[in-house]
C-alpha cells in the first residue's frame, strides 16, 4: 500500500518522538506507574491531541489512515501511553463531531492542546460486553441532567478533566441511551481507587461514580437516544487505533528479536542459524505484513464511510491484536530467559498488548459483530 | 534580511552502515535517508532568528537527486519559507556545492548563510569555509551560540579545549555545532502546510557549474573489527606492554 509523502512524514516524526522521548522512559513509567502528562502535552503541541479533529478548533484534521500510522509509530516508544492518547483522541473527536457549537468551542481547543484530558465512559460492572444494557441513569430536571450510576475500568479515571459518558435517558433499549460530556469538577462526581493492573501502567484506571451529579443539558452530544450510536462510531475509529498500538509494539518486538538472533550464540553458532528460529521470524514477518495491510484497508473504509466499515474495523481489531500478541510472545520466547526479565522491554510489551484483546469490545465480541454483519448482508 | 540554509539528504543516523560488496561505496538502496543532523540544527537556528524578528525569510537549498525534495519538505514543515532543489545524480563534493550555493546567493542576496559544520556521510567539514572564501564573507564556524547586534554577530565557537568568542561583520557564513540548539519536530498541521510551500527546481547548469568530481574514490572499507582486550596481572606487566607492545610510553 503506497503512502503519500506526508503520511511518511507523519509516521517518521511520530516514530522519532517515540524513540527519543518515550522509549527511554517507558520502563520507568510502567514500574513506577507514572502517567506522563508532560509528554502527552508535548505530543499535543505537535498536533496529536486532536488528530482527526477539525482544524478550526485546533485539531489536525487528518484521516483514520493517518491516525493508524501515527499510533503504530508512537507505540514503538510506549504502548500504554500511545493507547491512552488514542482514547483521548476518540473522546475529543466525539465532542467535536456531536457537541453543540457552543460546547465545542468551550472545550475542544483545550483538549487539542491537552491542557484538558478526556476519558470515555461506557463500561459498567454489569454491562461490559453487553454495553447496551448500561444502567447509569440521567434524569432531566430543568437545565440539568441528574446522573446516578457507576462506570468501571475508566482509563484516565480520576486524572482526566472531561468524561464522555454513556447514560440512560430513555427506555431499556439501546435507543434509550444518550451521551453526556461531564466535567471533573461537577458536583456529585467521585472516583474509585486506582485499579492494580497487569499492564497499561503508564495510565490510571478507576471507577467513575456519579451521585446526583448535576450536568448542564447543553453538555448533551447529539440528541437524546443517539448515545449508543455515538459510542459505537467512536469505537470504529478507536478499534483501529488500538489495533495500531498492538501492531507497532509487535513490530518493535520483532525488530528486537531479529537483532538478538544475530548476537546470541548457543551450540557454537548464532541462534539465527537454527531453522526453527528462521521459520519463527518468517511467520512473524508474514503476520506483521498481513496485519498492517488489514488495518490500513479497514482505516480507509472508515475514512470513506463504506457500508462494511464496522465489520472491517472489527476484523482488523480482532486479527491485529491477536496476531500482535502472538508475535510479541514469540519475540519474548526467542530471547529465552532474558525475555522474561525486566532488563528487556518484551515482558512489558506482552503485558501491555494483552489488554487490547479485551477492551474496546473483546475479540469474541468482534466475532459477534463480524458474523452479525455477514448474516445481515446475506438477508 | 534573508537567510539561506543549505541542507543535505544523507543516510539516516540510525541506520547501520554497510559497505557495498565491491568496496565502491556504502549501500544506499532501500535505506532510510533523512536530513543531515547538523543541517537540522541550521534550519532550527534560522527559524529561531525568524521568530525573534532578526530575519524575514528562510530559503532552504538542497543539491542532490529528486528525492532530496523530501528533505526540503521536512525543512519547510519545520518552518522554512521556500525551497530550491538543484537536481543532480552525481556525487557532490564540497567545492561544487560551495560554488552552487554561491550561485544561489548571488540571485537571492541573503545576509547570512547557515550550514551544518559537516555532513554525516562524508564528514568533509569544508563547504562552509570554501563558501566563505568564494563569497569573501566573514565566517563563524562550529557555532554553539549566536547573538545579533547591528550589523554584527557575536559567535561562540566550539574549539579544541574550550570556547572561543568572536565578533563577525555581516554578511556571514555560520556553520553549526551540536550544542547550538535542539531542533524542533515538525507538527502534524505544519507537515500538511509544507505541501503548499513552493520549491523551485534548478540544475547545476543554471548556475554554469559542472558537477564533475575532483576526487577519485579508490576503495571504501569497513573499520577494522575491535579485538578483545586482555587482563594483566601486575603493574610491571602493564608498563612492559605499554612500552614494548603498544609503544606508547
Ligand atoms: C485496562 C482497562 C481499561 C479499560 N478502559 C475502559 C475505558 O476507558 N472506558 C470504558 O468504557 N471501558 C474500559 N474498559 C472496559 C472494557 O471495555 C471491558 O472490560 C470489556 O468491554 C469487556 O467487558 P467485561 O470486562 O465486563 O467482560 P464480560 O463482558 O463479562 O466478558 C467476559 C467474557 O465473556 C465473553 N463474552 C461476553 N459476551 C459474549 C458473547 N455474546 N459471545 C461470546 N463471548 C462473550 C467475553 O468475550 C469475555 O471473554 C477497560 C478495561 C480494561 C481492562
Amino acid at each position: 500500500m503506497k503512502l503519500s509523502e506526508e503520511q511518511i512524514a507523519f509516521y517518521d516524526m511520530a516514530k522519532d518522538f517515540a524513540s527519543k522521548k518515550m522509549a527511554p522512559n517507558a520502563g520507568r513509567w510502567d514500574e513506577e506507574k507514572i502517567f506522563p502528562v508532560d509528554t502527552l502535552r508535548e505530543l499535543a503541541e505537535l498536533g496529536f491531541g486532536g488528530i482527526y479533529v477539525n482544524p478550526d478548533l485546533g485539531g489536525s484534521g487528518l484521516s483514520r489512515l493517518d491516525s493508524s500510522l501515527i499510533f503504530e509509530a508512537l507505540s514503538h516508544g510506549c504502548t500504554s501511553t500511545a493507547a491512552f492518547l488514542s482514547i483521548h483522541n476518540m473522546a475529543n473527536w466525539m465532542i467535536d463531531s456531536f457537541g453543540s457549537a457552543e460546547l465545542k468551542e468551550s472545550i475542544v481547543p483545550d483538549l487539542c492542546t491537552m491542557k484538558k484530558i478526556a476519558s470515555y465512559c461506557l463500561t459498567e460492572a454489569g454491562a461490559g460486553s453487553d454495553a447496551g444494557n448500561l444502567k447509569t441513569k440521567a434524569i432531566k430536571n430543568g437545565d440539568y441532567y441528574i446522573v446516578n450510576g457507576t462506570k468501571s475500568f475508566i482509563s484516565g479515571g480520576g486524572s482526566s478533566d472531561v468524561y464522555v459518558t454513556m447514560v440512560r435517558t430513555g427506555d431499556k433499549s439501546s435507543s434509550g441511551i444518550s451521551t453526556l460530556m461531564i466535567e471533573k469538577d461537577s458536583p456529585g462526581i467521585s472516583f474509585g481507587a486506582q485499579e492494580k493492573k497487569m499492564g497499561w501502567n503508564s495510565q490510571p484506571t478507576a471507577q467513575v461514580i456519579f451521585e446526583d451529579c448535576k450536568v448542564p443539558v447543553k453538555n448533551l452530544l447529539g440528541n437524546e437516544g443517539d448515545g449508543f450510536k455515538i459510542a459505537m462510531k467512536g469505537l470504529d475509529g478507536g478499534r483501529l487505533n488500538i489495533a495500531a498500538c498492538s501492531l507497532g509494539t509487535a513490530q518493535s518486538a520483532f525488530e528486537r528479536a531479529v537483532e538478538y538472533v544475530g548476537d546470541r550464540e548457543q551450540f557454537g553458532k548464532k541462534i539465527q542459524d537454527f531453522q526453527s528460529i528462521q521459520f519463527k521470524l518468517a511467520d512473524m514477518a508474514t503476520e506483521l505484513e498481513a496485519s498492517r495491510l488489514m488495518l490500513r484497508s479497514a482505516a480507509i473504509k472508515v475514512d470513506e464511510n463504506t457500508p462494511d466499515k464496522t465489520k472491517c474495523a472489527a476484523m482488523a481489531k480482532r486479527f491485529v491484536t491477536d496476531l500482535s500478541f502472538k508475535i510479541v510472545n514469540e519475540a519474548l520466547q526467542i530471547h529465552g530467559g532474558y525475555g522474561y526479565l525486566k532488563d528487556y522491554p518484551l515482558e512489558r510489551n506482552l503485558r501491555d498488548v494483552r489488554v487490547h484483546q479485551i477492551l474496546e469490545g473483546t475479540n469474541e465480541i468482534m466475532k459477534v459483530i463480524i458474523s452479525r454483519e455477514i448474516l445481515k448482508e446475506n438477508k | 534580511m534573508k537567510v539561506l540554509v543549505p541542507i543535505k539528504r544523507v543516510v539516516d543516523y540510525n541506520v547501520k552502515i554497510r559497505v557495498k560488496s565491491d568496496n565502491s561505496g556504502v549501500e544506499l538502496s532501500n535505506i532510510k535517508m533523512s536530513m543531515n543532523p547538523f543541517d537540522e540544527i541550521a534550519v532550527e537556528e534560522a527559524i529561531r532568528l525568524k521568530e525573534a524578528g532578526t530575519v524575514s525569510e528562510i530559503i532552504v537549498i538542497s543539491i542532490g537527486p529528486q528525492q532530496a525534495q523530501e528533505t526540503i519538505r521536512t525543512a519547510l514543515a519545520m518552518g522554512a519559507d521556500r525551497g530550491i532543489l538543484i537536481k543532480t545524480d552525481e556525487l557532490v563534493e564540497p567545492l561544487n556545492v560551495a560554488k552552487l550555493i554561491k550561485g544561489v546567493s548571488e540571485e537571492e542576496n541573503p545576509e547570512i548563510i547557515i550550514l551544518g559544520k559537516q555532513a554525516i556521510d562524508d564528514d568533509s567539514n569544508q563547504t562552509g569555509q570554501m563558501l566563505a572564501a568564494l563569497l569573501g564573507w566573514s565566517q563563524g564556524t562550529f557555532a554553539s551560540e549566536l547573538k545579533f547586534s547591528d550589523g554584527k554577530i557575536n559567535v561562540i565557537r566550539e574549539i579544541d579545549g574550550g570556547l572561543q568568542t568572536i565578533d563577525i561583520k555581516l554578511p556571514s557564513i555560520i556553520t553549526t555545532d551540536l550544542r547550538l540548539n535542539e531542533p524542533r519536530y515538525a507538527s502534524l498541521p505544519n507537515i500538511m502546510k509544507a505541501k503548499k510551500k513552493p520549491i523551485d527546481e534548478k540544475s547545476p547548469e543554471d548556475y554554469n557549474i559542472q558537477i564533475s568530481p575532483m576526487l577519485e574514490i579508490l576503495k571504501v572499507s569497513e573499520p577494522a573489527q575491535r579485538e578483545a582486550g586482555i587482563k594483566v596481572e601486575t603493574v610491571e606487566e602493564l608498563v612492559d606492554k605499554l612500552k614494548n607492545e603498544a609503544g606508547v610510553i
